[in-house]
């Protein structure tokens, strides 16, 4: 028994399962963006040459910083994505809930975030910690419409809590199909663009103007622990989303090519979100997470509350 | 918060040269800044002193790899200006040809760096794609598609062939149409407005006061163009407008670029009818250089380009001086990067497309009592590989 939940922990659907998935997608996503942009794009096992190349270099500390926090931020956020990846995971191709439920799901997305922002604070950089700065706020600025859109799968599920219970409430039918599930998909996607940090979002990261910020001072194992896990993001927040307003996967037959489609289709959309819009400054992603994503999100809520 | 200091550089990805910037930010708003450059070593101006002036000429055009024929174009201006030298008509009209080429793909450029700068990568690739077309044509007259070495002093040095013409006008059709398309789709993308409206303003008063030029002033409102105002080459035979903005901001020196791309498409279509039917010699050969001085201007890319040179009969400049164009217009960061947060400063700073490399001088500092330099790098370079050599293998 014990034996079968590490092998769910660290190969499928845990670990191994989603590193390799999402460096792939990594690759796809590299290959899209050159195609958009008239270029050839990379070998399909560039990413994983990145990764490897960089677990075999060495850490450089400074001297000056906390290094404990320093070094122990990004395997924090590693551990958690390979919690949270698991747990998705099973919901989606077994069917198994955890004791957790998607309040606790909200709670460690968030936990990334704070994780970026405790290892830039760290590293005692100027420039990784305007980025840590500017990470806050953009933490600030999406939690709420996240929080918000999570809300309606849990309203139109008839107030049940735990994902697995989402995913069967859904199968008659998917979220997506109502007005209010597709309002609230519109601003998910928008909100997990901003919480992988990926463009017209990438601001904490800002290559030109920060130079990478937070993750400035990593190097070695310890930035390719932060790469990992922002492969590894996009399997585990697409999947979120197809929990939340896709009805899950259902892997029998015809079910499988479903279940593909799905996921491309939100792979697609967030490419070409990341390379028809240029980064916008920290103030405006305020203003356009505060101003207008949140109230559409709470009118989902209102119509979702309505039964539409 | 206090007031914290983020430092630009010296190697920034910002900056694709080595350049310091220091900026004084409180929060993320930036109260001052400090302009700090020589962290470039260039000896041109004494390198030039050494060579004869055609070889000069030469060797200015490595002043600056993206306008290579505006220094050399200047320098040959100053040289003829001590001589009156005249210029055959045709190679006018190549001379012209040639820089306005260099114009697109200068501005072409900067459109992709700006995209890439404001976190745009399909803008920067989408502008280098049609700047293709561009090097094709340079390389199409001169044998280059950078670097052309095609100035001599009283003419050019190599002809357009007759045969070229076709191949250069389905090129230019080609570029005509693109960058009307991509400089529609950059002007009017609502989200790359909202992001470079309003920011980084030079006003008007600001502009003369720092004696900006090129289109950073032309942004901000003062009409100023060495083309139009002191027309050398075929400038005056040549029908275009000067493209004037009022706002000074980041979107309008984006705007006056554009525009000034498309108007130098149309400069280059004229030159090209005129060079089926004006015929004859291309180089007025020129023994000699009298004693005496000149100077020359051109409008390069980035704004005025100024060179000045002194002759003393020999065959060589005793006196060469460069004022590029982004001498004047670094330090507007100062009146445009204050108040204005730090990603908008960021991009205010590459708005003026400043070329360090142009910029940087090397200062040679002479003691006149001991006449002995006092400040040698080669010395100090020297010295400083001692030091650490004895450090290392422990006083060897």
């Amino acid at each position: 028994m014990i034996g079968k939940q590490i092998l769910y922990l660290l190969v499928f659907p845990g670990l191994l399962f989603t590193c390799v998935l999402g460096l792939l997608i990594g690759w796809l996503d590299r290959k899209v963006s050159a195609s958009f942009q008239f270029r050839v794009g990379p070998p399909i096992f560039q990413n994983f040459n990145d990764i490897f190349k960089l677990l075999g270099k060495e850490v450089i500390l400074i001297k000056d910083t906390n290094i404990t926090v320093f070094a122990l931020a990004p395997i924090a956020a590693f551990s958690v994505m390979v919690f949270l990846s698991m747990s998705i995971g099973l919901v989606l191709f077994y069917g198994l809930g955890f004791g957790g439920d998607i309040i606790v799901m909200m709670y460690l997305f968030m936990f990334f975030s704070v994780a970026i922002i405790i290892g830039g604070s760290a590293s005692g950089n100027v420039l990784s910690s305007l980025g840590a700065g500017r990470e806050i706020k953009l933490l600030l600025a999406d939690e709420l419409a996240f929080i918000l859109i999570c809300l309606i799968p849990i309203i139109k599920s008839g107030y049940l809590l735990g994902l697995n219970e989402i995913v069967i409430a859904q199968s008659d039918g998917a979220f997506i199909g109502s007005i209010s599930g597709f309002i609230g998909f519109l601003v998910g996607l928008l909100c997990i663009q901003a919480k992988m940090t990926l463009p017209p979002f990438h601001i904490p990261e800002a290559e030109t103007e920060l130079a990478e910020g937070p993750l400035m001072e990593y190097s070695g194992p310890l930035l390719a622990l932060w790469k990992i896990c922002q492969h590894m993001m996009w399997v585990i927040f697409p999947f979120f989303l197809i929990i939340l307003f896709f009805g899950g996967f259902n892997l029998v037959g015809i079910g499988i090519l479903w279940a593909i489609l799905k996921y491309v289709l939100i792979i697609v959309l967030m490419i070409i979100i990341k390379n028809t819009n240029p980064r916008i400054q920290i103030d405006t992603a305020l203003k356009f997470f505060w101003r207008y994503a949140s109230p559409l999100a709470l009118i989902g809520i209102i119509l979702a509350v309505l039964g539409v | 918060m206090s007031k914290n200091k983020i430092p630009i550089g010296p190697f920034h990805p910002l900056l694709e040269e080595a350049e310091y910037f220091e900026l004084t930010v409180d929060g993320e708003t930036v109260v001052d800044i400090d302009l700090e450059i020589g962290w470039m070593h260039r000896g041109h101006e004494f390198i030039s002193e050494q060579k004869s002036f055609t070889q000069s000429i030469y060797l200015v055009e490595r002043i600056c790899g993206i306008c290579s024929t505006s220094h050399p174009l200047a320098c040959v201006h100053a040289v003829e200006d001590i001589d009156n030298i005249d210029i055959p008509l045709r190679a006018r009209y190549i001379r012209t040809l040639v820089g306005e080429l260099e114009r697109i793909h200068s501005h072409l450029l900067w459109l992709g760096l700006a995209g890439h700068f404001i976190g745009y990568d399909t803008l920067w690739m989408w502008a280098w794609k049609y700047r293709e077309p561009v090097l094709r044509m340079c390389e199409i007259v001169s044998g280059n598609r950078n670097h052309y070495g095609i100035m001599r002093v009283g003419g050019v040095a190599k002809d357009v062939d007759t045969g070229a013409i076709p191949d250069l006008m389905k090129n230019l059709d080609m570029i005509d149409s693109k960058i009307v398309m991509v400089a529609n789709a950059a002007k009017d993308d609502p989200v790359l407005k909202a992001r470079l409206k309003g920011v980084g303003v030079l006003s008007y008063e600001d502009a003369i006061a720092y004696c900006a030029t090129g289109p950073t002033s032309r942004a901000s409102g003062v009409p100023s163009d060495i083309r139009r105002d002191d027309p050398t080459d075929a400038y005056d035979l040549v029908d275009f407008d000067v493209i004037v903005a009022s706002n000074g901001d980041v979107y309008d020196k984006l705007v006056v670029r554009l525009l000034e791309t498309i108007e130098s498409t149309k400069i280059i279509r004229q030159c090209i009818e005129k060079l089926k039917t004006v015929k004859g010699p291309i180089l007025n050969n020129v023994k000699e250089i009298s004693p005496g001085e000149g100077i020359g201007r051109y409008e390069a890319p980035r704004g005025e380009v100024f060179h000045y040179m002194r002759s003393d009969g020999t065959n060589r400049p005793i006196r060469h001086k460069v004022r590029a164009p982004s001498y004047v217009n670094i330090p507007t960061y100062s009146a445009s990067c204050k108040g204005i947060s730090v990603s908008d400063a960021l991009i205010t700073l590459a708005a003026v497309d400043p070329c360090y490399c142009c910029t940087e001088r090397s200062l040679k500092i002479k003691d006149i009592k001991k006449n002995k330099c006092s400040f040698n790098l080669l010395d100090l370079s020297r010295s400083k590989t001692k030091r650490i050599r004895r450090k290392f293998n422990g006083n060897k």
